[in-house]
C-alpha cells in the first residue's frame, strides 16, 4: 500500500546538500536498518539524537532515503510525543505527572514553574534558558513528586524548594557567562 | 558458530565463585534506588573497601530491585560463615562507609538503618517473576543461570514437544497480566493453530499506566527471564520471529535487553540451532517513541511496522493477521516472565497458587499515600486490605484511607468499604475497576475524586490517538465537564451528561483505550457520588 | 469471474434478510435497502472504522460493533435501531459538530452534505456539548481546490483515496488525538505540494464542505463520492482509466 513520490531523487549516502556531516550518522542508521521502511521510527530516534530535534529538512531527508511519502513521515513523527520539532532550551526540567506524583501535588509544581520562569508546558522559555516538559510516570513513585532537572533527580521536594533549585541553576550560569 | 553454553557448569562455577568472599554486599541499582542516590552509596562502599584493603574479603554486587522503593537506597550485606543477611535502608554515602568500617570490620551493624526482612512488607510476598530481584547482577547471564535460568528452555527443547509446552501453559491457568486477563493458554493455542509458515511473538514492554513499573523492573533486573519466556512461547506456538517492544522512556531496560540478547546469542541460547537443537529464534528489540496507546496490541503492531501507533479494527485478530499480515501474538512482559517457572515446576504447581480463576502471583506497584511503597509480588486473591494496611503499612501522617486506584487510566477507585475484596480479575471488574498492569495507588482523605477523575481524563485525552470520533472528541468533552464540576462551576445537568457521555465513549470507541477511559469517572461516580453532587450544588466537597 | 459467494440468513431489527458471507454488515444492509448511517466508510476504499456512526448491536453478546468492519455470519441477529444505538449515534454526531466549526448556513455544501444529512437522519436537533471552536486554517493555496480544515471531521477518505486509488499519498494525518489534522506532504500549503496530481479524487470523496472547488458559493458544492466506487471497481477489473478523467 505504501507508495513513493515520483520525483524523489535516488538516495545517496552522505548526500545532504548542506554538507552537514551529522547526516552521515543518519546514513549509518539507514544502512544498518537496510533502508527498510519499517525502521522509520528507529531512524527518527537517531536523527533526533544527532540534531537534538527534527525539522522539515531532516524529515524530508529521511523520507527520501526510505522512499516514503513526506506526509507519512511527518504523520509518524508528530504522532509520538518524544519527537520534538524545535531546539531545546539550555536547561531542561521534567516533572513526572504519574498518578503517585499527581497525588503528591505534581500539577502545582508544573503550574508554579511555568508561571515563575515564564515557560509553557512542553515548550521553552523565550530566552531559550529553560525547557519544561512533563513525563508519564517514570516509575520512581517512591520519590513523588519527582522532578528531573537536567540530569539531577529531585525527589520528595515541595514546589518552592524545586523552584529554588531552578533559580540556583539558572543563576550560576549567568555568573559564569 | 559459538560454543553451546553448559548450563550446569556455568551455574556451578558461579556459585563456587561466590564462596570466595566472606562478605558480599548487594546494592540495589534499580531506577528508584538510583534516583535516591544509590550510585554515591555504592561508590562510598567501594572506596572504603579499598581504603581498608578489604578487596579480597568483600565483593560488591549491583543487583535489581529489592522492592521497598520508598526506603531506598537499599543494600543487603551477606556474611558467609554465619550465613546471615542484613538489609539496610535509607542509605547515605556516610552510612555506606560505616557499613564497611562498623558492620564488616567491627561486626557491629548500624541498627538505625537495618530493616527486618520479616516485616509484613516482605513477609506476605511470594516471588515468582521477581525471584531474582535484589539477588542477581542483571548484566551477567551467569547470575541468572546460577538460579536455574534457561533450564526450562533446555528442558522444553530437549524433552518436550511444542504441544506439551503449550499444555503446561494451559494447565497453569495463567491469564494475561497486561489488563483484560485473557487466558494465556487460549491465546497461545490460537497462534499455534493459525496456518502459515511465518508467525511472530511479541513481548509488550510498552508499560504505560502511570504508577506501574513492574515490567520495567523485569526488563531491567532480569532480562534473561523475559528472553527465556519469549523463546518458550515461540517454541510452543511455532513462531519463527520474536520482538520485544519497549517504550523509549526506559533507556536502561533497552540497554540491558540489548546486551542480554547479544550474550544469549553468543551462548547459543538464541539464534540458530539453540542449545544444539533444531530450534532457531532471533529476538529483535523495537523502541517506542512516546505513545500510551501503543500498549494496545494492534497499535503496538502498527508501531513496530514504523507507522503511526493507531489501533486497527479487530477482527481480524493479530493471531490471524498481525505483524506484516502474519499471525502474531502479543504478550505482556510479566506474563512471559512467568513461563520459565511454569515449565520448570509444572502448570499444576502454578495453578495451586492464587485462586481457581486467577492463578499464580501478581506484581503490584504500591504508590501514593502509604507508609511503604514499592514493588510487591503476592498470590492472586490476597485482599486489598492486607496489601494496603499490612504490607503497605497503612496511610501515614494521621490521615484516613479514602480509595485505592487500580488499573491506571483504564481502572477505577475502590473505597474503604470494599477493602476486603480479594485482588483477582473478576472481583476487581465487579467493582468497576480492572487489574490492569498492577499499579495500585492509595489516596488519603485529602484527595478530591472529581479532580482525580479529571486527572485521568486529561491523560486519556492527551493519549487518544484520534482515529475514532467518540474517543477523540468525547474525552475532550468529558474533561471539560469534569473541569467545570471540579472547579465548582458545574451544574446537575453536567453530571447527568457526564454519565451519558461515559456510556457513549465506553460502548462505541474503537479500542481499549477509549472503551476504558470512562472507568475512572464511572467508578468514582458510583462510590463517591456525593462529591460530584456536592460540587455542583455549590457546596464545598466533603473533605475540604 | 466473481468468487462463489454463499447466501446466509441474517436478521436486521428482527426481519429476515439474505446476506453474502463475504460481505460486511454494512454492505449487506445497504444491498437490502436498510439504511445504516456512516461517515468514514466509502465503498472502494479500505475500511477505516473511525467515525463509529455505523455501530450496530449483535445479539450474541450485545456488544456494539462498526457495521463497516464486521463480517456477516450466518444467523447473525443485527440490531440497527434501539433506543441506545439511536441516542449514541446522535451523541457522536453532536460531538463531531462540537469539534469543528460547522456552520451550515454559510457552507458551500449546505443542502448537499453527508454530515448534514446524517445529522438529520439520526435526529440531531441541537448540540448539547461545548463548541470547541478550534482555530483551524483555510488552505486556498491550490489553484483549483480549497481545503477548509474547520469543516474536516477526520474521516480520512481524502487520505485513503489519494493513497489507494490515485497512488500519490499527498495527504496524511499529523499529530494525534484532538490535535489531529490532515496535512499535505511536510505540512506545506496544498498549492506547494509537488506530489499532488490535481486529480480531484479527495474533493470528490469528502463528506463535508471541507474540500471544494474554488469559486463555489454557499450551497453550490456537490461532491461525487460515488465516482470512487466506480473507479475502484474499474481498477479491480483491470480496466484502463485515464488519470485525466475529470471529476
Amino acid at each position: 500500500m505504501t507508495t513513493t513520490v515520483e520525483d524523489q531523487p535516488e538516495p545517496k549516502a552522505g548526500s545532504h546538500p548542506s554538507g552537514d556531516d551529522r547526516f552521515g550518522l543518519v546514513d549509518k542508521a539507514l544502512k544498518r536498518t537496510r533502508y527498510e521502511q519499517h525502521a522509520l521510527i528507529e531512524v527518527l530516534h537517531v536523527a533526533q539524537d544527532v540534531f537534538g530535534y527534527l525539522d522539515a529538512d531532516i524529515l524530508m531527508y529521511v523520507a527520501r532515503a526510505l522512499r516514503l511519502p513526506p506526509s507519512k513521515v511527518y504523520g509518524v513523527a508528530t504522532f509520538y510525543s518524544l519527537f520534538t520539532f524545535e531546539a531545546p532550551g539550555d536547561h531542561s526540567c521534567m516533572v513526572c505527572t504519574g498518578t503517585a506524583c499527581f497525588v503528591k501535588g505534581a500539577d502545582d509544581v508544573v503550574r508554579d514553574i511555568a508561571t515563575e520562569f515564564d515557560v509553557p508546558e512542553g515548550g521553552t522559555s523565550s530566552d531559550g534558558r529553560l525547557s519544561l516538559t512533563t513525563a508519564r510516570c517514570i516509575g520512581s513513585c517512591g520519590l513523588a513528586p519527582m522532578v528531573l532537572l537536567d540530569d539531577e533527580v529531585l525527589g520528595k521536594l515541595g514546589s518552592e524548594e524545586i523552584r529554588q533549585r531552578i533559580r540556583d541553576l539558572l543563576a550560576t550560569e549567568e555568573e559564569v557567562a | 558458530m559459538a560454543a553451546i553454553i553448559d548450563l550446569h557448569e556455568v551455574a556451578e562455577r558461579e556459585l563456587e565463585a561466590r564462596t570466595r568472599y566472606p562478605w558480599r554486599v548487594k546494592a540495589c541499582a534499580s531506577t528508584a534506588c538510583q534516583s535516591a542516590g544509590a550510585d554515591a552509596v555504592v561508590r562510598s562502599i567501594e572506596a572504603t573497601v579499598a581504603a581498608e584493603h578489604l578487596e579480597l574479603d568483600v565483593q560488591v554486587v549491583p543487583t535489581g530491585c529489592m522492592g521497598l522503593c520508598s526506603r531506598g537506597p537499599l543494600v543487603r550485606v551477606l556474611q558467609r560463615d554465619v550465613d546471615t543477611e542484613t538489609m539496610y535502608a535509607d542509605l547515605t554515602p556516610e552510612v555506606g562507609e560505616q557499613i564497611v568500617t562498623s558492620h564488616i570490620k567491627a561486626k557491629k551493624p548500624i541498627d538505625t538503618h537495618v530493616i527486618d526482612e520479616k516485616m509484613p512488607f516482605f513477609a506476605g510476598q511470594e516471588k515468582v517473576v521477581l525471584a531474582n530481584g535484589g539477588v542477581i547482577d542483571p548484566n551477567r547471564i551467569e547470575g541468572y543461570v546460577a538460579h536455574g535460568g534457561y533450564l526450562a528452555l533446555q528442558k522444553a527443547l530437549t524433552s518436550m514437544r511444542p504441544e506439551e509446552v503449550l499444555d503446561e501453559v494451559v494447565a497453569s491457568g495463567i491469564r494475561g497480566r497486561g489488563g483484560a486477563g485473557y487466558p494465556t493458554g487460549s491465546k497461545w493455542s490460537l497462534l499455534a493453530g493459525a496456518p502459515g509458515d511465518v508467525k511472530y511473538v511479541v513481548a509488550n514492554g510498552d508499560e504505560g499506566d502511570p504508577g506501574a513499573y513492574m515490567d520495567r523492573t523485569i526488563m531491567e533486573d532480569d532480562p534473561h527471564r523475559l528472553l527465556e519466556g519469549l523463546a518458550l512461547a515461540a517454541y510452543a506456538t511455532g513462531a519463527t520471529g520474536a520482538y520485544i517492544y519497549v517504550r523509549a522512556e526506559y533507556p536502561r531496560a533497552i540497554q540491558r535487553l540489548d546486551r542480554a540478547i547479544r550474550v544469549a546469542r553468543r551462548s547459543r541460547l538464541l539464534g540458530r540451532r539453540i542449545l544444539d537443537t533444531d530450534f532457531d529464534l532471533n529476538i529483535e528489540l523495537r523502541i517506542g517513541a512516546g505513545a500510551f496507546v501503543c500498549g494496545e496490541e494492534t497499535a503496538l503492531i502498527s508501531s513496530i511496522e514504523g507507522k503511526r501507533g493507531q489501533p486497527n479494527l479487530r477482527p481480524p485478530y493479530p493471531t490471524e493477521a498481525g505483524l506484516w499480515g502474519q499471525p502474531t501474538m502479543v504478550q505482556n512482559v510479566e506474563t512471559l516472565a512467568n513461563i520459565s517457572s511454569i515449565i520448570n515446576r509444572g502448570g499444576e504447581w502454578f495453578s495451586s497458587i492464587g485462586t481457581p480463576k486467577s492463578t499464580g502471583t501478581k506484581v503490584f506497584a504500591l504508590a501514593g499515600d502509604l507508609t511503604n511503597t514499592g514493588l510487591i509480588e503476592v498470590p492472586m486473591g490476597t485482599t486489598l486490605r492486607h496489601i494496603v494496611e499490612v504490607m503497605g503499612g497503612g496511610v501515614p501522617d494521621g490521615h484516613e484511607f479514602k480509595a485505592a486506584q487500580t488499573g491506571g487510566p483504564s481502572g477505577g477507585c475502590i473505597p474503604a468499604s470494599h477493602l476486603d475484596t480479594p485482588v483477582d480479575y473478576e472481583s476487581l471488574r465487579r467493582l468497576g475497576s480492572i487489574m490492569g498492569s498492577g499499579g495500585l495507588v492509595v489516596m488519603d482523605d485529602r484527595t478530591s475524586m472529581p479532580e482525580l477523575a479529571r486527572y485521568f481524563m486529561e491523560f486519556s485525552m492527551d493519549e487518544s490517538c484520534g482515529k475514532c470520533a467518540p474517543c477523540r472528541t468525547g474525552t475532550v468533552q468529558l474533561h471539560g465537564l469534569l473541569d467545570r464540576i471540579a472547579t465548582g462551576t458545574g451544574s446537575e445537568g453536567d453530571v447527568r451528561e457526564l454519565e451519558h457521555l461515559c456510556q457513549v465513549v465506553r460502548d462505541t470507541s474503537l479500542c481499549g483505550l477509549g472503551q476504558a477511559a470512562p472507568n475512572p469517572i464511572l467508578s468514582t461516580l458510583h462510590f463517591f457520588r456525593d462529591e460530584y453532587t456536592d460540587a455542583v450544588s455549590g457546596k464545598e466537597p466533603a473533605d475540604a | 469471474m466473481p468468487e462463489r459467494r454463499t447466501a446466509v440468513p441474517v436478521t436486521f431489527d428482527g426481519e429476515d434478510f439474505e446476506a453474502y458471507d463475504d460481505e460486511s454488515v454494512l454492505q449487506a444492509a445497504r444491498r437490502n435497502g436498510i439504511a445504516i448511517p456512516a461517515l468514514c466508510y466509502l465503498e472502494g476504499l479500505s475500511v477505516w472504522g473511525g467515525c463509529r456512526v455505523c455501530v450496530v448491536e449483535v445479539a450474541e453478546d450485545h456488544r456494539l460493533r462498526p457495521a463497516c468492519a464486521t463480517p456477516v455470519k450466518a444467523d447473525m441477529e443485527i440490531k440497527v435501531h434501539t433506543p441506545r444505538l439511536d441516542s449514541y449515534r446522535k451523541s457522536i454526531l453532536e460531538l463531531l459538530f462540537a469539534e469543528g466549526n460547522h456552520v451550515c448556513a454559510v457552507c458551500v455544501s449546505n443542502g448537499r452534505c453527508e454530515l448534514q444529512d446524517t445529522a438529520v437522519e439520526v435526529g440531531m436537533d441541537h448540540v448539547r456539548y461545548d463548541q470547541q471552536a478550534p482555530a483551524r486554517k483555510v488552505d486556498a493555496s491550490h489553484a483549483k481546490y480549497v481545503f477548509d480544515h474547520n469543516r474536516c471531521i477526520l474521516c480520512t477518505r481524502c487520505v485513503r483515496v489519494c493513497d489507494e486509488i490515485e497512488g500519490a499519498h499527498v495527504w496524511d494525518i499529523a499529530e494525534r488525538g484532538a490535535g489531529s489534522e490532515i496535512i499535505a506532504e511536510m505540512d506545506v500549503p496544498w498549492g506547494d505540494a509537488k506530489s499532488c496530481t490535481w486529480c480531484g479524487k479527495c474533493v470528490a470523496a469528502c463528506p463535508t464542505g471541507s474540500l471544494f472547488y474554488h469559486g463555489k458559493a454557499v450551497g453550490e458544492m456537490e461532491h461525487s463520492a460515488d465516482i470512487i466506487r466506480v473507479l475502484a471497481s474499474a481498477r479491480g477489473k483491470g480496466e484502463w482509466l485515464s488519470p485525466e478523467v475529470s471529476l
